[in-house]
This record gives structure tokens, sequence and C-alpha cells, in this order.
């Protein structure tokens, strides 16, 4: 089977993407900019065709609660929302974690705190990265740049999760989720038909009991498993890091920006070339694991760093860990909603040339 | 000598009139001596046992006293965090159609953290079990004021008793949910007497016969007690719930399809 060439929005990408991936499993809860995810799957009505399961949940809380339960039995299963819709789900997000189980969610970031605005943001990046829920864990955080990376980091995803039995967060945006491009779709997959060991399926006689838990009384047991965890993070870490370079072989700045931010980054390179200082781009795919390493490298080379975000300056913060003191590294965003245009990153650029 | 050649001669197979349910762990149970936990837990493991559907079981285990719930069944096990059991059953049992799907959930846990989830997943008729064990308190935690709570009752929480006019009223789960089209078979049992033990194993073989049929969420309500956290032995703990809980939560079926009329079918 080929791929196949639609347009769509983002949002519509992931959906479609979703039944394409063999997904056994969607519970969502309407909220916006992302609502189209549902409405198209529910639209679809894959049950007729793969058997995906599809339902509107009562709520964020129990939408990822729901996909709890999916998961230990062992299923591909998912959720989406936006930003305070997410942030009730951390609870289930965190026991998903402690559980070691699969699943994806995606967040279609609007800006913040509370209910905040409609508008596209980048102020999710400490939630996603960081935990956002209680306890030490962390997801595999994928942050797409387009609407075809909506549709491919939906397999991604959940070939990551399942690779670690680990939650697997797509970290999207309003821009990207309701914009609408062109984007190559996978053909059909069958749903997986393999029961991985450890799911609650029902006990057989021929094995013990399988039990899906968070819960360890013993603190002895308990460090061990959170040490088990920081190894399966170490290991993340050392296998999964992925970025994009734009002109930076030869830059004498670095801008570090992911998602739509990238996007208008990559313009600013071109216009700030245009005038004569050598520009260049990282963009990390993976925000957990962070892409430390190259961006260390890249210090010994550039005489400054500018982590553009839409928030008032989060990814700056691993931007900074990252570069350990080695050249001067700024942050420069806007908020509220408001998607910084190519030339303010490059005016912001040259006022701290001439200014650093 | 001969004494023990006796006991010997008395522990013969064919001597067996009761035995731990296969479907029950060698575990010892962590309850108080006298709480309803460990009675239920058996009933369920014998009636699991008995309809041969030991393969075919999924329990979602609650946070509360019966968080451990899956250390003394040995069936496949998911633990919800507080509240949210009848959520990951909802997902389980679309996902798992053919497998037979039960909650065990307490008052603080279905009626008042996991109101949501209880009535929703009542509300759209999912077909699986719900054990709800209602003491009008939460015990885990050391005695707090549940939502199940009598008027005037004391708990570390009520130290001077419920006043109704800041602390609402007792709510009556069992009833709101017999009221959602989606449930089909709703009770209330107890566990405190050899006859209420055989009511409510009647009661929950019924709960799993109907399950069979996918026609909507059973639920079972067991009044139960904790002398523990109630202050009481477990003898004055049955006799002030027999007095007290039993005329606010009174004992029956709410809702039967076998009982049902015609029109109301």
């Amino acid at each position: 089977m080929e791929k196949e060439l639609r347009l769509m929005k983002g949002n519509e990408a992931v959906a479609e993407a979703a039944i394409r991936a063999g997904a056994d499993g969607y519970f969502g809860y309407p909220i916006t900019p992302q609502s189209e995810i549902l409405e198209y799957l529910m639209g679809a009505n894959p049950m007729e065709t793969t058997g995906m399961i599809v339902l509107q949940a009562e709520s964020e809380v129990a939408a990822i609660n729901m996909v709890y339960g999916g998961a230990g039995c062992g299923k591909k299963v998912m959720t989406t929302s936006s930003s305070p819709g997410i942030s009730l789900k951390q609870e289930g997000i965190t026991y998903i974690a402690g559980s070691e189980l699969p699943c994806l969610i995606v967040n279609v970031v609007r800006g913040g705190p509370g209910l905040g605005t409609i508008q596209p943001a980048q102020s999710d990046y400490f939630q996603a990265v960081k935990g956002g829920g209680h306890g030490d864990y962390h997801l595999i955080v994928l942050a797409p740049a387009s609407v075809q990376e909506m549709a491919d980091f939906v397999d991604l995803g959940f070939e990551l999760a399942f690779k670690y039995r680990n939650p697997v967060m797509m970290l999207s945006d309003g821009a990207i989720g309701q914009m609408m491009e062109k984007v190559w779709l996978s053909p059909q997959k069958e749903r997986s038909k393999t029961v991985p060991e450890w799911a609650t399926t029902g006990k057989p006689p021929t094995r013990e009991r399988n039990i899906i838990t968070s819960l360890e009384l013993n603190p002895d047991n308990q460090e061990k498993f959170n040490q088990k965890l920081v190894e399966k993070y170490n290991r993340i870490r050392e296998n999964e890091v992925r970025f994009e370079e734009f002109q930076c072989s030869d830059a004498d700045y670095l801008l570090v920006a992911y998602g739509t931010s990238a996007r208008i980054c990559q313009k600013s390179v071109q216009l700030a070339r245009a005038e004569g200082l050598k520009a260049g781009l990282l963009r990390p795919i993976t925000l957990f694991p962070f892409p430390s390493k190259r961006i260390r490298e890249i210090a010994d080379k550039v005489s400054l760093m500018v982590s553009v975000e839409m928030s008032a300056g989060q990814m700056v913060e691993d931007v900074l860990l990252s570069v350990n003191g080695k050249v001067p590294v700024y942050h420069f965003g806007r908020m509220g909603g408001i998607i910084p245009t190519p030339d303010e990153v490059v005016a912001f650029l040259k006022s701290k040339i001439i200014g650093g | 000598m001969a004494e023990v050649t006796g006991i010997k001669e008395i522990i013969k197979p064919e001597n067996l009139v009761y035995k731990r349910t296969g479907v029950m762990t060698d575990e010892t149970l962590h309850y108080c001596p006298g709480c309803g936990h460990g009675t239920v837990h058996r009933i369920l493991a014998e009636i699991i046992d008995e309809e041969g559907l030991q393969s075919e079981t999924i329990g979602i285990t609650p946070v509360g006293c019966s968080v451990f719930l899956y250390h003394y069944l040995d069936i496949d096990c998911q633990e919800a965090a507080h509240g949210r059991a009848p959520a990951l059953a909802t997902a389980i049992k679309r996902l798992l159609p053919d497998k037979f799907v039960f909650t065990y959930q307490g008052d603080g846990d279905l009626a008042a953290i996991g109101t949501s989830e209880t009535i929703h997943a009542c509300n759209r008729g999912e077909n699986f079990l719900i054990i709800f064990i209602n003491n009008g308190i939460y015990g885990m935690t050391g005695g707090q004021m549940a939502p199940t709570t009598l008027p005037g009752m004391k708990s570390s929480t009520s130290p001077f008793g419920r006043d109704v006019k800041t602390m609402g009223n007792p709510l009556k789960m069992t009833d709101i949910v017999a009221t959602l089209p989606g449930t089909y078979y709703v009770t209330r049992q107890s566990v405190h007497t050899p006859a209420n033990v055989r009511k409510t194993k009647k009661a929950i073989r019924k709960a799993v016969q109907y399950q069979k049929l996918n026609k909507g969420t059973c639920f079972v309500e067991v009044v139960s007690n904790c002398p523990s956290n109630w202050k009481m032995t477990p003898v004055q703990a049955n006799k002030w719930m027999e007095e007290n809980m039993f005329p606010f939560y009174p004992l029956g079926d709410l809702k039967d399809p076998e009982k049902q009329t015609a029109e109301q079918k």
C-alpha cells in the first residue's frame, strides 16, 4: 500500500493517523483548540472498520483514567487535550508512568495560566518535560513542527511508548493543530493481536496473575523501583534524542526553538543571513530527552544562543544547563497567544550581538 | 498418640466440608477484627471460582482499606487512583468485551471523589459490576467523615457529630444509580450474619450472571462496619449498624429485571 496525500488540519491528521496506526482506543473530552480530533474520530467511526474504540468521557480526568485502564490491558490507547485539560490529566499520567504503561497523550497547547486563551502557546514545556504530576518521572516528549509531524508522531509515539513501557506526550500547539497543510498518510496498519506478558487480560492457569499498580509501601522496594525508572530514563536519553539542524555548520549565532517557533526561526535565520549575520537553528524534536550533547558541542563554535519560545522562558533553562556557561544564552518569546514574527527574532538577535 | 491419630483420621480429603477457595491466595488478610471486607473478598473469590471465571476476570481495586485486594485474589488486577475505578473499568470492558470486569470501591472512593466516574459509567450502562462497600467512614486514613456518614455520627473530622447544616446529608449513591436507565441490577446487602452472607453471595452471583448479558451496569452495595474507627467491638459495631445504618440504608433490591413488570421492562 502506498502513502496517501491529503490536505488536513494538524488535529485531523492526528485523528486519521491514530486510526491508521492501528490504535485500539481513543478517550477524549472536548476543549479548544483540539476538539476536531474527537469530532473527526466520532465521524470516521473506526469501530466499523478497524474496531477502534472512540469514547467521549465525562471529563479529562475520566478520559486519562480510561487510557490507564486500556493501557493496562496492553492496548494501544491515547487521549488528546489542550492545556487546562492536560492539567486535569496529570493525576492519571503520573499513575501511568508509575505503573510503567505505554500510551500516547497529545497536548495542543494554548496560552495560560488558568483558562488563559485559546490561542497557541508553548507555555506547557515545564509541565510536559519536567514531570507535570507528582513523583519522579519523565514522559518522552515529541514536538511536531508541521501537520506532517503531527501525523508521523502518532506512530512514533506508540512505538516509543511500547519500547520503553512509558507514556509519550506529543507537545503541539494551537497553531499546528489548527493550520492546514498537505500530509502524507501512512497506509492502514492492522491492530496488534499481540498481548504483552504484563497485560491484565484475565489470568490463565499457565501464568501468575498480573497486577498493574504504582503502590509500594516498603521504602527499600520503592527506592529500587525509582532507581529502575532512572535507569530507563537514562537509556532513553542515550538512544532517543532527535533534533534537526538548519544552517548550523558555519553559524556564529544559534537559535534554539521547537514547534511553531522553530518554523518562525527558520525564516529568521534566512533574514539574518541576508544581512550578513551567520545564524543557525537547532530544532529539538524530542524535548525529553533534550539534545543537550549537541547544543554543548555547538556552544564551542558560536558566540551566543537564543532560545525562542512562545512562553516566559522555559526551554531556555535546558539550553542554559546544556551550555553550562560556555556562551551567553538569552530567551526571546511572546506570550498570551501571540506568535513572534521572524523580524522580531532577528531584531532581538541583533540587539544581543551589539549589546553583548 | 491416640488423639493425634484421631485428628489425622478426620482431616482426610473425603471429610472436607470447608476450605480456602482456590481463587484466594495464601496471603494473610490485613483487615481489622470484625471488618466486613474479608467476607466480601471471600464471597467474590468463591463466585469467580464456582462460575469458572478466574481466567476471564479483571478486577479494579480502589484506594482505601481494600487497596490490597489484589494481594488476596488470584486474578489479574489493576489499581486505580482514588475514585477512578469505573473509568478504568469502562475502557477495559470496551477493549475486552468478552471478559468479566468488576470494581471494588469504598464509600469515600465511590461516593465522594469518584461520584462523577460512578454516575457516568452507570449512566452509559457500562457492562461491568461495581461492588460498593459502605461503612460510613474513611477507614484507611483513620476514621474521617465520609459522604455516607450518618447525621450526628462522630468521626475524626466531625468530632461533635455530622451536622447536616454545614456538612451536608449522607449521599445515597445506590438510590441515585438505581434511577439511571444504564443500570440493570442494583441491590443493597450486608455480611454481618450468616444469613446475610448467603444473601450477599446470591446477589453477587446474580450480578455476575447478569453481567454476561451485557445489558448494563450491575451495582451491589454492601452496608458494612468499621469497628476500629467506630471505636466499638465487632459485636457492638454490628448491633449499631443494624440499629442506625439499616434504617437509613435499607437492605434489599432497588432494581432487579426479574422483578420488573412487563411495563417497566
